[in-house]
């Protein structure tokens, strides 16, 4: 469905002296990925239809520094992250939201030791915000009753103790939300962490993102949920893997909710 | 005072001196480590320790090792009262000295005793059969064979013997007191070792005497024999357990530090005032190298975690890479860090503080491609009943890779220079980071 999106960048909203309530960290799989960039749209189109004034950095954001720094690159996080936070205390940014766990882990815990200190939220977190405050009316729509299993992606659930935010989200579509055997604190990683993604895996046995998506494949679910960017891209691979594309499909907490108001 | 005392308290005495040599050289080894700021937020960490460590909160998520493990917690712990008295006894050639003073309490602590000795014994049994019988994954993974299976081993029949000898020595005692035995004065209960009376009933009593203290110094030289095979053994979790939850990280799992050694560099980049042709500050101390190639380049509680691991592989069990059949193992690298660290420690006393054996914990223990599999999920930290933590020393380890010897996988190498030319890890403008608005 091709839509007209209302994205403003912190430059334009400078230039005309408004100030945005919230900045959209985008990251850069939600910039440049394919799969990714819907995950993005899907968000904009809940923010445009809650109406929440939102701007992003566009061509002034740059990667946080997560991959940089899990590789053992310490000298590019940091000058990624204050090049980052400067850009970012300039506009006197005080609250971030991010559709990616990897940079919402990065800005609200790494950042502030380097002189950036933010709220900083993971769409989950503030779509439940929005959703308590009345503001956004999750609807099942084509989701309700489907079976949907959730993926805790590692930098939201175990690094960072978030298990709730997207599972309320799940709730409230009506669906039927199965867990997977491992899940929460004991989820297992797709694979993609600490720089995996840019990389092939070390020889084994197995790639991680088969192992979880047999994970998966028990459960049964028709739909995977996830969180994160780089779990989207193992999930999606794994499907493929154990030839399911016809029977599980992996969305995005944001594509589920914006699919099921019919965005 | 008797022969016998004498020789109890020479015993004693060099089980304790022996034991304190020990610990001094596991503390001057935790000491070659860097110095780190972890006192803050005590009432926090208190609270931790009491749950995790104390309350072993982290052990019940499996609850059959996590229960029979608090049993041989609490008998450990309780018997030791025990040890006690058997220790005023040996000195002062008294029998059963805290009898007469606890009176009916004294039957109901002895009673209590035996029965958790009894339960020990249970659990042990239910250990040995798991590890050496069941085919359990995470008991039987590289890192796990040789050494360490015999130390568990060992671990678990001697504190069968201790129980067992406990037992028969209560059991000899009673007879012992029910004949009026001159010395033996009749106090305690005995709800387990009154089944083993039948077995030294026919014994005169000069028999039943040589059985009573033949048990009672088997069980106390045991002890001592125990205390001083711990720092040469796993089982030195018992002690060091306490001070690594305590000290163990508050702050959400997945923030990982931001180096102060590279913070200084950075900011001065990023200073207008800063000139650039200064000649470089005289560096304060040695020169620190960023992250960790061997032992001293870790922090103390890094090092004091070696220690304090048990290997129970909980950790490996839960690890993405360990399951899916690469050669990363978090405990292994738990158990290289204390190798490695008690290589150097004794190269140390050989031959004096400044040795060098051209030896390093990175390369001669952990290779590069144990480290380039972790996903720094957090699995293994998350799993570990006492909060350690592989993946900081994973990370470190990283770092100096890359940092100091620019050995990086060629596909991260190429993240790395995408991220330095145009501010994403992949090969695309910046200038194009905001099309996705359009492409709908």
């Amino acid at each position: 469905m091709s839509s007209t999106l209302n994205v403003n960048t912190m430059a334009e909203l400078t230039a005309k002296g408004e100030k945005p309530e919230v900045l959209f960290w985008v990251g850069c799989a939600g910039s440049f990925d394919d799969r990714a960039k819907k995950i993005t749209r899907a968000f904009v189109k809940i923010l445009n239809s809650v109406g929440v004034n939102f701007a992003i950095l566009g061509t002034e954001e740059s990667c946080t520094g997560d991959p940089a720094k899990r590789a053992g690159n310490e000298f590019l996080f940091q000058m990624q992250a204050m090049t980052n936070i400067q850009v970012m205390n300039a506009y006197e940014v005080k609250k971030i939201v991010t559709t990616c766990p990897h940079c919402f882990n990065t800005l609200k815990n790494e950042y502030p030791g380097l002189g950036g200190d933010y709220e900083v939220l993971h769409h989950s977190q503030f779509l439940q915000k929005l959703m308590e405050e009345g503001k956004l009316k999750i609807e099942g729509g084509e989701f309700k009753g489907k079976k949907i299993s959730f993926h805790d992606p590692c930098y939201l659930g175990r690094g960072n103790g978030e298990y709730e935010a997207p599972r309320a989200l799940l709730q409230e579509l009506d669906a039927d939300l199965v867990e997977l055997k491992r899940c929460k604190a004991k989820g297992l990683c797709c694979g993609a962490g600490g720089a995996q993604m840019f990389k092939e895996a070390e020889p084994g046995t197995k790639e991680v993102n088969i192992e979880r998506m047999e994970d998966v494949v028990d459960a049964n679910p028709n739909i995977v949920a996830v969180g994160c960017p780089f779990c989207m891209t193992m999930m999606t691979d794994g499907v493929k893997n154990k030839e399911k594309e016809d029977t599980l499909k992996v969305y995005d907490l944001a594509e589920l909710i914006a699919e099921g108001k019919g965005l | 005072m008797g022969l016998e005392n004498i020789l109890f308290v020479v015993a004693f005495a060099a089980a304790v001196f022996l034991f304190s040599k020990n610990l001094k050289a596991i503390i001057r080894n935790i000491n070659l480590g860097k110095d780190v700021d972890i006192s803050d937020n005590k009432p926090e960490r208190w609270k931790k320790m009491i749950l995790v460590a104390i309350g072993q909160s982290k052990m019940v998520v499996k609850p059959v090792s996590g229960l029979m493990h608090i049993i041989v917690y609490a008998g450990f712990i309780i018997i030791n009262i025990e040890v006690l008295e058997i220790i005023i006894d040996g000195i002062f050639g008294t029998h059963r000295i805290f009898a007469v003073p606890l009176g009916g309490f004294y039957d109901f602590l002895i009673g209590s005793f035996e029965i958790l000795a009894f339960l020990v014994l249970l659990a042990i049994t239910v250990f040995f059969v798991r590890r050496n019988f069941l085919t359990i994954k995470r008991f039987g993974m590289r890192e796990m064979l040789g050494w360490p299976k015999t130390d568990a081993n060992i671990i678990l029949i001697v504190e069968v013997l201790l129980m067992g000898a406990f037992l028969s020595m209560n059991a000899a005692d009673q007879i012992l007191q029910a004949r009026g035995a001159e010395h033996y004065v009749v106090a305690g209960s005995y709800p387990i070792s009154q089944f083993i009376v039948p077995l030294f009933d026919g014994l005169s009593n000069g028999n039943l005497v040589i059985v009573e203290r033949v048990t009672w110094w088997f069980h106390i030289l045991g002890i001592l024999a125990f205390l001083n095979y711990l720092p040469y053994s796993k089982h030195f979790h018992i002690m060091l357990a306490f001070p690594s939850v305590f000290y163990a990280k508050l702050k959400p799992r997945a923030e990982f530090d931001n180096m102060d050694s590279v913070k200084k560099e950075v900011e001065m980049m990023f200073d207008p005032d800063a000139d650039p042709y200064a000649a470089p500050a005289e560096p304060e101390g040695p020169v620190e190298r960023f992250g960790a190639k061997d032992v001293a380049d870790l922090n103390w509680k890094q090092l004091m975690d070696s220690y304090s691991c048990t290997e129970c592989g909980r950790c490996s069990e839960q690890c993405p890479a360990s399951q899916t059949g690469k050669l990363l193992s978090p405990r292994k690298i738990m158990m290289d860090t204390r190798d490695r660290l008690e290589e150097v420690g004794k190269g140390m006393d050989k031959n004096g503080k400044d040795f060098s054996d051209g030896k390093s914990l990175l390369g001669d223990y952990i290779s590069e491609e144990e480290l380039w599999a972790c996903t720094t999920c957090n699995a293994c930290v998350d799993a570990c009943p006492i909060e350690l933590n592989p993946l900081s020393i994973i990370m470190d380890m990283r770092r100096s890779l890359v940092m100091e010897e620019s050995k990086i996988p060629s596909e991260l190498a190429g993240m790395i220079t995408n991220i330095e030319n145009n501010g994403a890890p992949w090969q695309f403008s910046q200038t194009d980071r905001a099309n996705w608005i359009n492409e709908g």
